[in-house]
């Protein structure tokens, strides 16, 4: 282990864990100075090719109270000092040693024979407020979808507009379906009842034994494996149609989202309960009535926007919110997970409907339309397959927290829920989703990353004996895209240390990158809840504190103040940070808000920072591509720039490219190292484009192009029409702005970080 | 009754007469007769005889009277002679006055016995004339009522008890039997005039009081022979001939005699000769139809002496009131058939009475509708309140306005204004018609109604001839028209838009019952083919009515059979508690573009529930779903819907099984006529506010609390069939035959009716199967050519005989096409000042209408005793302010009923008795409910049929005869054991077979070879090809043909179990549950009168 960076990323690759601090501070008063809290980004489902899956089950600590995983380690046994083997490692030998039992094996998966194993299930409900074209295209990914299901999967089909229509799949001759009213909000019990799936009681009540066979047989009207109605469905989707009710001018269309989605959720509810399903919205405008609707269907009226919700004046918001907060709730209570596909010009109600997603562990989507390829791609890419030829996706997990004793945990960021397990190990103080120590995330990917933030607990009069090991495990249940039933546990030990002798050790161990993005969660979790201002008020504070902490300066004296290494890029992120739509809501609707929100908060590290600080990459006659200051010095004439904001692709073609590409040189053959410069950042485009999930929006524009402003919003203004100082110097473009530039950022941040008065 | 009151008769006979006479005198003037009488009776026995003859004398009126009709003469000459005229007038007067004559003899006949034979037949004639007076006095003094009654207990007890029949039949009530003969009644006046005579002496003598009813008596006597030969009607065939009071007297004679026959039975019963005479004189009055009756009468009245002298007999007979000497409505209804069925009733006269329902007559309109859309109970309104309340005589109007005509008439003119609209009254907003008065050369006119001055429109304006008529009068129908149509503008049009076709929903129950009976696969059967037949407008190719369909249990299941699928689309839905309309486009469609895949739906609806376990069902949601559907298609429409159970499912709506036959004859009675819950009403109102009617087909097993059900197709202006214990097999004749017709006929959607009166008169009150949101616009989600409204009006300042009163119905609706459009009616009535006018101008048959109507609403409030009280002493009031008023004095014992109302005794009394008013112990709740709502809105026809069924004798006519057999008297004694008889309500048909048939009749119509080999309750007659089964098949198709609901037949066996069920109908006859035999109420009648008199 050369450096920390080594060790860090071998960590992250292994257990797929970032901790912000490497080394612990060792009493909780001392790590309350450190500002940034102990804490992890925890990547529950990295994909480890090198990782077989154990065919045995976990053996579990003993004590009741306990329950870890007997894992590797004989240091781990220290830590839990309970820990007894049980019989089963009765055979245990040098030659014969269980995996747990191996150093490389911090993370282990065990495959869970037991249990039924019932198909994956994915339930489809579908706007049919749809423009003709859109709704054709709507219709062509779901038949393709088809295809790309596993064939013993169960699908069932829901659309919607001003009424609710719950498909039945297994009906020759007349198609049936159930129609529910738009506006009426139904209990689970009562959609069960209308759709048939309580079961009368007299049948049952003969049939006991039979009964279990029979549970899935009451909802086959509704879901069905995909391999028997395969073209029963096709020919339904293909005879879908637009909603017939008629949308007077100066309308919008009726749109039953709300009602949709709980019948959705209701019919899983009773059907199939705590199994992996997923609920996939395809919706393409906003509520418009019944619960859960988010504005009117008076076009004049326009759908809130974040003046409207500043002054308190979005109608429907906090109802629908409330419906759709309900929703996500029983949805996560059942471990079903929601997506939300969102495509239309105009906002859709994200902002309300955000949670389901949010809080499931679905996927939010969100287009200007179903017939363009990114939500096409999108679409397709969620059915893509791993190496081993599953699909990325997993469900239903429990992720199981357990510390030892000198910790507790405080919350957790991200796609989940917490199940309100109390114990022992949780904290009083809470950060994020926290008072447990086992949350549910229903629906996973590889790429799925919680934050998870710890306390140190220890007192400072009770020290850790040198050499002392604090140790965190995760355990997660989940169901395996292939319907097994797993645990994956990683454990993980870091040392502790003193903060008044070991300083420097800590500062070392510090991982600034995980740490922007944990305190960025803290930030954005905030900001649901918190005005905008008052988070940015706080993320300052906090910046300053750090620097107060561990810069090194002289008092008063803002030119003498230094960062160390692990920490000269914080300040940067946490400026780019706060010019990021995660934060400032201007220029955005409140669903883009929604949306950019979701994915940062399931993102892994490096998504999200490229999130918060969206990488430029500059390509040239001068060299070879390279990564560029994300700055607008970087914007020069006879540059072509690809940024990557993780949610767009920009690609710009600084003045003289443009001139010279619209003279047509790419097309001579003389020119045709032009021709590879224009083709280099389109290819490396289509690379990134092919991997991201979801699909970025791609933007290629030039100099003085409108969607110029997609690259001239993010660049850092060092250059303004206010500091013109290398005018006529090929120094970049001007940034038509107020905004502060990084050099003015961090001139204050001296100043205040070297002041006494705070 | 009346009748009664023989007792004294005896002694009074030759007294009673004497009053008779005074009665009659007036009328029959016949005093005459008093002295005639005596003569009478020889003439009676001749005029029995000569009835016969008479009919003839019908037309000479005076010849067959001659010799008495002198003395009728002399009493025709008595206003009422003209009254009963009226209408029809002269010629009625005519020869009333010759049967009064004829009276008088019988009158005198009365006094002997035979007298009243006499009477009748004389009374008939005198009909025309006395009617009026009519009279019906019969002798209270006998009365029977009273001490009478005492006495008549026995006499009473004859009646009822022994009389039973022959015996007592004399008894008279007895005889109920002899009801039907009425005319026997006052037949038997004559009879009795004739033999009687000998015979009634006899027992009057016993009787001794009931001198009056000796005659009836002398009935007795005959009773037997009568009982056999009345019913056969022989009397219906006099008495029919007699028919109305004009010819009638004719006819009356002839028959009386027979009828008379049965009349002496009748006789016996001192009670009823004295009615009967009464009755008779009414008769004769009012009918000239029930000969024998009238003969009596008759003879009573032209002597009036006679009945004088009845009631001198009567008080012989006092124990019993001969049945043949009450009034027959059989001879009623054949004495206006031969009067007035020849001819066409030109409307053109203010006032005129129209001939009864049970004629065939044309109309020609001149002027005023015809009484196919408008009847009234008076063709002569009192001038002021104080009159109209004094006389107790309900002043309504029996509106139909889409009454569907006959081919030889024609349907109302359709007339364009143009954009302005049709042209009304600025003030009232009556609409153009024949009665608007062009004032200033043409220029303005003046409202009929409310006198206000409103200038012509140029567009409109037309000179005037020298009588101030309008050159143009003959060429707008809205100027010389009773009934025509207005296109209505944009402006009559909800929400100011041209409305869409209409469209019908059907909506089928498929739970298990459903599936169990066959039902659902039957009606889908059908409904292939009758989707072909749906109404179209004029000549249109084809119809513009759209179809969707709905099948439901718990849940509803809508359809798409949108055209471009291949398949029809379910959509279920089962938000049964909040209920809406799944689908828009596909649902309602045009028939022939989409029949592919209506028919593809048809196959598979039996299919798809096939193995069904579904009990429950809803039934507001699926209303609300209909509704709903046709709101979404903004148009108006019908649903049909198919139901089964009682709606025990979750759902609004949701119903309980209540019934419970303790609460009959308790105060709480009436709720089991009201909705369990409110939801119906609701429900309801939302659907005429969206003009949407509704039809039910109940097929219950068991209680399905008609009560509630019914709620939304009463008020939608829709119609309930029910078919207990549906079977296939057994129903499915009638249940598809109804389904064609109610499918086919032509409806008006979304409609208002309006009726305007002139000043002075108001509609008040109204009844049928509507919806009123306010006190004056009846709202019709659908109305179609059988449904009828009843209007009541009241008086609210004073009337002018001069310009009499006039209404105006206006109905603005929606044809079938979708064309919105205004049809008017008009109609004049004349106002008096003098009461006799207002009794000389009355229709017994609307006044029973109307009197059912408002009973029939009243249980739902009040006790059912409580409306039978009303509705006596409604009568007993009326008949008393006629006595006190109009007829000319005697004694106190006669009974003496107006001509025109002498069978309002009789019909009302099968009223009270009926079904809903005093239910017998099969009679279920639900049945109950469903006659009360069928009766509110049925028109006179049917509710007279309803009330007093006919009863067509088989085999006395010749078989030759293409026409219908006459009727006879709804009561067993008519019957003979040896004879066939169909009888028919309107709901039901039953074919009755005495237990001694001949062989040879049994096996040409029953192809078996004896009568114990008969299925009992066979309901379908062996096609065979003789002419008898041919003529009974053929009459049997002619009676449905004729009625608006498919009878179902039954054949009854004489002496068999069903035969219970048959008697219930025998609505002369005691009741199983209590009803009072006829004879019986007319003395209680008799006795209520004399209460309100002294």
């Amino acid at each position: 282990m050369a450096t920390y960076l080594e060790f860090i990323q071998q960590n992250e690759e292994r257990d797929g864990v970032r901790f912000s601090w490497n080394v612990w501070p060792s009493s909780r008063l001392e790590a309350t100075r450190m500002v940034v809290p102990l804490a992890c980004l925890l990547t529950p489902l990295k994909e480890r090719p090198d990782l077989p899956p154990v065919q045995y089950e976990p053996v579990l600590c003993s004590r009741p109270t306990c329950k870890a995983c007997n894992i590797d380690m004989p240091a781990l046994i220290k830590l839990f000092p309970s820990f007894q083997f049980p019989p089963a490692y009765g055979g245990i030998s040098e030659v014969n040693q269980p995996a747990e039992l191996m150093p490389q094996f911090s993370t282990i998966e065990y495959m869970i024979q037991r249990g039924a194993q019932s198909p994956l299930i994915f339930l489809y409900v579908v706007d049919t407020c749809l423009e003709e074209d859109d709704l054709q295209a709507l219709k062509e990914s779901l038949q393709m979808s088809l295809s790309l299901l596993p064939p013993d999967a169960l699908v069932g089909l829901i659309t919607f507009g001003r009424m609710v229509q719950v498909h039945e799949l297994s009906c020759e001759g007349i198609s049936k379906s159930y129609v529910f009213r738009g506006t009426k909000d139904l209990t689970a019990k009562q959609i069960q009842d209308m759709l048939g799936l309580t079961k009368p009681a007299m049948p049952m009540q003969q049939a006991r034994p039979v009964q279990p066979q029979e549970h899935p047989f009451a909802s086959t009207r509704f879901l069905q494996p995909v391999h028997k109605i395969d073209m029963n469905l096709t020919d339904l989707l293909g005879e879908l149609q637009r909603d017939p009710w008629p949308v007077t001018q100066g309308k919008r269309p009726l749109r039953s989202t709300g009602v949709a989605l709980s019948i959705a959720v209701g019919l899983l509810e009773g059907t199939f309960p705590n199994t992996g399903a997923r609920i996939m919205l395809f919706t393409g405008g906003p509520p418009t009535q019944g619960p859960g609707m988010v504005v009117g269907d008076e076009l004049k009226i326009p759908i809130r926007s974040w003046h409207d919700i500043e002054k308190d004046n979005a109608r429907f918001m906090k109802k629908a919110t409330k419906h759709y907060e309900m929703l996500a709730n029983r949805t996560a209570a059942n471990g079903h997970c929601i997506d939300i596909y969102a495509c239309a010009l105009d906002q859709t109600g994200l902002l309300e409907m955000k949670c389901c997603a949010n809080l499931t562990g679905g996927y939010m989507v969100m287009g200007d339309s179903f017939n363009t390829s990114l939500f096409k791609q999108t679409f397709q890419r969620i059915f893509t397959k791993d190496f081993n030829g599953d699909f990325r996706m997993a469900f239903g997990a429990t992720l199981d927290v357990k510390t030892s004793r000198e910790l507790k945990i405080a919350g957790a960021i991200g796609p989940c829920v917490s199940l309100n397990v109390k114990g022992p190990c949780v904290s009083e103080n809470e950060l994020g989703v926290g008072g447990t120590s086992q949350w549910k995330i229903c629906g996973l990917d590889p790429t799925s990353t919680l934050g998870i933030y710890f306390e140190v607990v220890n007192q400072h009069n009770a020290p850790i004996p040198q050499g002392g090991r604090g140790a965190i495990q995760f355990v997660t249940h989940y169901q395996h895209s292939s319907t097994q039933r797993r645990i994956r546990v990683t454990t993980i030990a870091r040392n502790w240390a003193d903060v008044q002798s070991q300083l420097r050790h800590i500062e070392a161990a510090f991982d600034q990158e995980a740490a922007a993005v944990l305190m960025a969660r803290l930030g954005v979790f905030r900001a649901e809840s918190e005005e905008g201002p008052d988070v940015l008020r706080w993320l300052d504070r906090q910046l300053i504190r750090l620097c107060q902490k561990f810069g090194q300066y002289n008092k008063e004296d803002p030119t003498s103040f230094r960062l160390s290494d692990s920490f000269s890029l914080y300040p940067q992120f946490m400026f780019h940070l706060r010019r990021s739509p995660f934060l400032q809501v201007f220029n955005n609707s409140p669903d883009e808000s929604s949306y950019y929100r979701h994915h940062f908060a399931r993102q892994d590290l490096t998504q999200s920072l490229i999130m918060i600080q969206p990488i430029l990459y500059s390509y040239s006659f001068h060299g070879p591509p390279e990564p560029v200051l994300l700055d607008s010095s970087s914007i020069l004439a006879d540059r072509i720039l690809l940024m990557d904001t993780f949610f767009q692709i920009v690609i710009y073609l600084g003045e003289t490219i443009a001139q010279w590409r619209k003279a047509g040189y790419q097309d001579m053959p003389e020119y045709e190292n032009f021709k590879h410069l224009l083709q280099a950042p389109l290819d490396d485009a289509q690379e990134i484009l092919q991997a991201r999930f979801p699909m970025p929006r791609y933007i290629n524009t030039e100099h003085g192009g409108s969607q110029a402003r997609f690259l001239l919003s993010k660049v850092n203004p060092s250059q303004t029409h206010n500091n013109l100082y290398a005018w006529g110097q090929e120094t970049g473009a001007p940034i038509l702005t107020d905004d502060v530039s990084l050099q003015v950022f961090m001139d204050h941040l001296k100043k205040l970080a070297v002041s006494s008065a705070c | 009754m009346n009748v009664n009151q023989s007792v004294p008769p005896v002694p009074s006979f030759g007294q009673p007469q004497p009053v008779y006479p005074g009665y009659h005198q007036s009328s029959y003037g016949g005093q005459s007769g008093s002295t005639a009488p005596t003569i009478p009776y020889g003439a009676y026995n001749g005029p029995v005889p000569g009835y016969q003859q008479t009919p003839p004398q019908g037309m000479s009126r005076a010849p067959p009277s001659s010799g008495a009709p002198p003395a009728s003469t002399a009493q025709a000459p008595c206003g009422q002679a003209a009254y009963g005229q009226f209408g029809q007038g002269d010629i009625q007067n005519g020869p009333s006055s010759t049967v009064q004559m004829q009276r008088l003899p019988g009158s005198q006949p009365f006094g002997s016995p035979l007298a009243p034979v006499g009477n009748q037949p004389a009374v008939l004639q005198p009909y025309g004339p006395p009617p009026t007076s009519a009279q019906v006095t019969a002798q209270l003094s006998g009365m029977q009522i009273s001490g009478a009654v005492a006495p008549a207990p026995p006499s009473s007890g004859l009646g009822y008890g022994p009389p039973t029949s022959l015996a007592s039949a004399s008894g008279s009530f007895p005889n109920s039997g002899l009801y039907g003969s009425y005319p026997q009644g006052q037949a038997s006046p004559l009879s009795q005039a004739q033999g009687h005579p000998g015979i009634q002496t006899p027992q009057r003598s016993a009787p001794s009081q009931a001198s009056g009813f000796t005659p009836p008596a002398s009935g007795g006597p005959r009773l037997p022979s009568m009982t056999g030969p009345l019913l056969p009607g022989q009397s219906f065939g006099g008495p029919s001939v007699s028919q109305p009071n004009h010819v009638s007297s004719p006819p009356p004679q002839a028959l009386p005699p027979g009828t008379q026959m049965t009349g002496p039975l009748g006789p016996l019963p001192p009670m009823h000769s004295p009615q009967q005479p009464g009755y008779q004189p009414q008769q004769n009055g009012s009918f000239g139809p029930a000969r024998g009756p009238q003969p009596n009468y008759g003879s009573p009245y032209p002597a009036a002496p006679t009945f004088g002298s009845q009631s001198g007999p009567q008080p012989l007979p006092p124990k019993r009131l001969d049945p043949d000497a009450i009034p027959s409505p059989i001879q009623v209804i054949e004495d206006d058939r031969n009067n007035r069925g020849t001819e066409p009733f030109v409307t053109g006269v203010r006032g005129q009475v129209p001939p009864l329902v049970t004629t065939n007559f044309l109309v020609k309109d001149q002027g005023n509708a015809s009484p196919r859309y408008i009847r009234c109970t008076s063709y002569n309104i009192p001038c002021t309140s104080d009159m109209a309340k004094q006389a107790q005589v309900p002043l309504a109007a029996v509106i139909k306005p889409l009454a569907s005509l006959p081919p030889e008439e024609a349907s109302p003119y359709v007339v364009d204004h143009g954009e302005s609209g049709p042209l009304r009254c600025n003030r009232c907003k009556a609409y153009m018609c024949p009665f608007m008065q062009f004032i200033e050369g043409g220029r303005r006119f003046q409202c009929c109604f409310c006198s206000c001055i409103n200038d012509v429109p140029p567009q409109y304006f037309q000179h005037l001839d020298h009588t101030g008529k309008r050159v143009d009068a003959y060429d707008r129908p809205e100027l010389s028209l009773g009934s025509y149509e207005f296109l209505a503008t944009v402006d009559y049009c909800k929400n100011n838009k041209f409305p869409s076709p209409p469209a019908f929903i059907f909506m089928i129950d498929v739970s298990y019952n459903a599936i169990r009976t066959g039902l659902v696969r039957l009606l889908c059967e059908e409904l292939k083919s009758l989707l072909d037949f749906l109404p179209r407008e004029g000549g249109a190719e084809e119809s513009a009515i759209r179809v969707g369909f709905v099948t439901y249990n718990k849940v509803l299941h809508f359809y798409n059979v949108k055209s471009s699928l291949a398949q029809p689309q379910m959509m279920v839905v089962s938000d049964v508690a909040d209920m809406f309309v799944p689908l828009l486009d596909g649902f309602l469609v045009n028939v022939n573009e989409s029949r592919a895949v209506i028919t593809s739906l048809l196959d598979q609806i039996p299919e798809m529930f096939a193995d069904t376990r579904e009990t429950e069902t809803v039934f507001v949601p699926v209303i609300q779903a209909g509704m709903e559907a046709l709101k979404a298609a903004e148009c108006a429409g019908k649903l049909f819907l198919f139901h089964t159970s009682l709606p025990i499912a979750e759902a609004p709506g949701k119903l309980k099984n209540r019934d419970d036959r303790k609460l009959i004859n308790t105060d709480k009675e009436k709720t089991l006529f009201q909705p369990q819950t409110g939801a119906y009403q609701t429900l309801a109102k939302e659907c005429v506010a969206q003009g949407c009617c509704v039809d039910l087909f109940l097929f219950p097993n068991q209680y399905v609390d008609v009560a509630t059900l019914s709620v939304v197709p009463q008020l939608t202006g829709g119609s309930v069939y029910k078919y207990a214990c549906f079977q296939v097999e057994n129903d499915q004749e009638r249940f598809l035959s109804d389904l064609r017709r109610d499918v086919q006929k032509v409806v008006g959607f979304d409609a208002v009716m309006r009726v305007r009166t002139s000043t002075g008169i108001r509609a008040v009150d109204f009844f049928g199967a509507f919806y009123m949101s306010n006190t004056t616009d009846v709202e019709l989600a659908g109305l179609d050519g059988d449904k009828t409204v009843t209007v009541e009006f009241k008086h609210d300042d004073r009337l002018n005989e001069e310009s009499g009163a006039l209404l105006q119905c206006a109905l603005l609706y929606t044809s079938c096409a979708g064309q919105r459009r205004l049809r008017i009616h008009n109609l004049a009535l004349n106002c008096c000042t003098q009461l006799a006018d207002l009794y000389r101008n009355c229709e017994t048959d609307t006044l029973i209408n109307y009197m059912a109507k408002f009973a029939y609403r009243g249980v739902l409030n009040s006790p059912v005793k409580a409306v039978r009280d009303t509705l006596i002493t409604q009568c007993a009031q009326i008949l008393a302010c006629y006595r006190k008023n109009c007829a000319s004095p005697s004694s106190a014992g006669q009974l003496i009923l107006p001509e025109c109302m002498k069978l309002l005794p009789v019909y009302l009394n099968c009223v009270l008795k009926s079904d809903v008013l005093q239910p017998g112990a099969e009679i279920t709740t639900d049945d109950r409910a469903y006659v009360r709502q069928l009766v509110t809105s049925m028109d006179v026809a049917e509710t007279n049929v309803f009330f007093y069924p006919r009863l067509l004798p088989l085999t006395k006519s010749p078989i030759e005869s293409t026409t219908e057999p006459p009727a006879v008297r709804a009561s067993e004694e008519r019957l003979s054991n040896g004879d066939m008889y169909l009888l028919e309500n309107g709901l039901n048909l039953f074919l009755w077979v005495g237990a001694s048939v001949q062989q040879g009749v049994v096996q040409s119509l029953f192809s078996v070879s004896s009568f114990s080999q008969i299925t009992s309750g066979l309901s379908v007659l062996p096609v065979l090809d003789n002419p008898l089964s041919k003529k009974v098949r053929g009459l049997i198709d002619s009676l449905r043909a004729q009625r608006s609901r498919y009878m179902k037949l039954i054949v009854v066996k004489q002496e068999d179990k069903l035969e219970m069920l048959f008697k219930h109908f025998l609505v002369e006859d005691k009741s199983l549950s209590g009803g009072a035999s006829y004879v019986d109420f007319l003395c209680h009648m008799h006795k209520e009168i004399r209460q309100l008199l002294s």
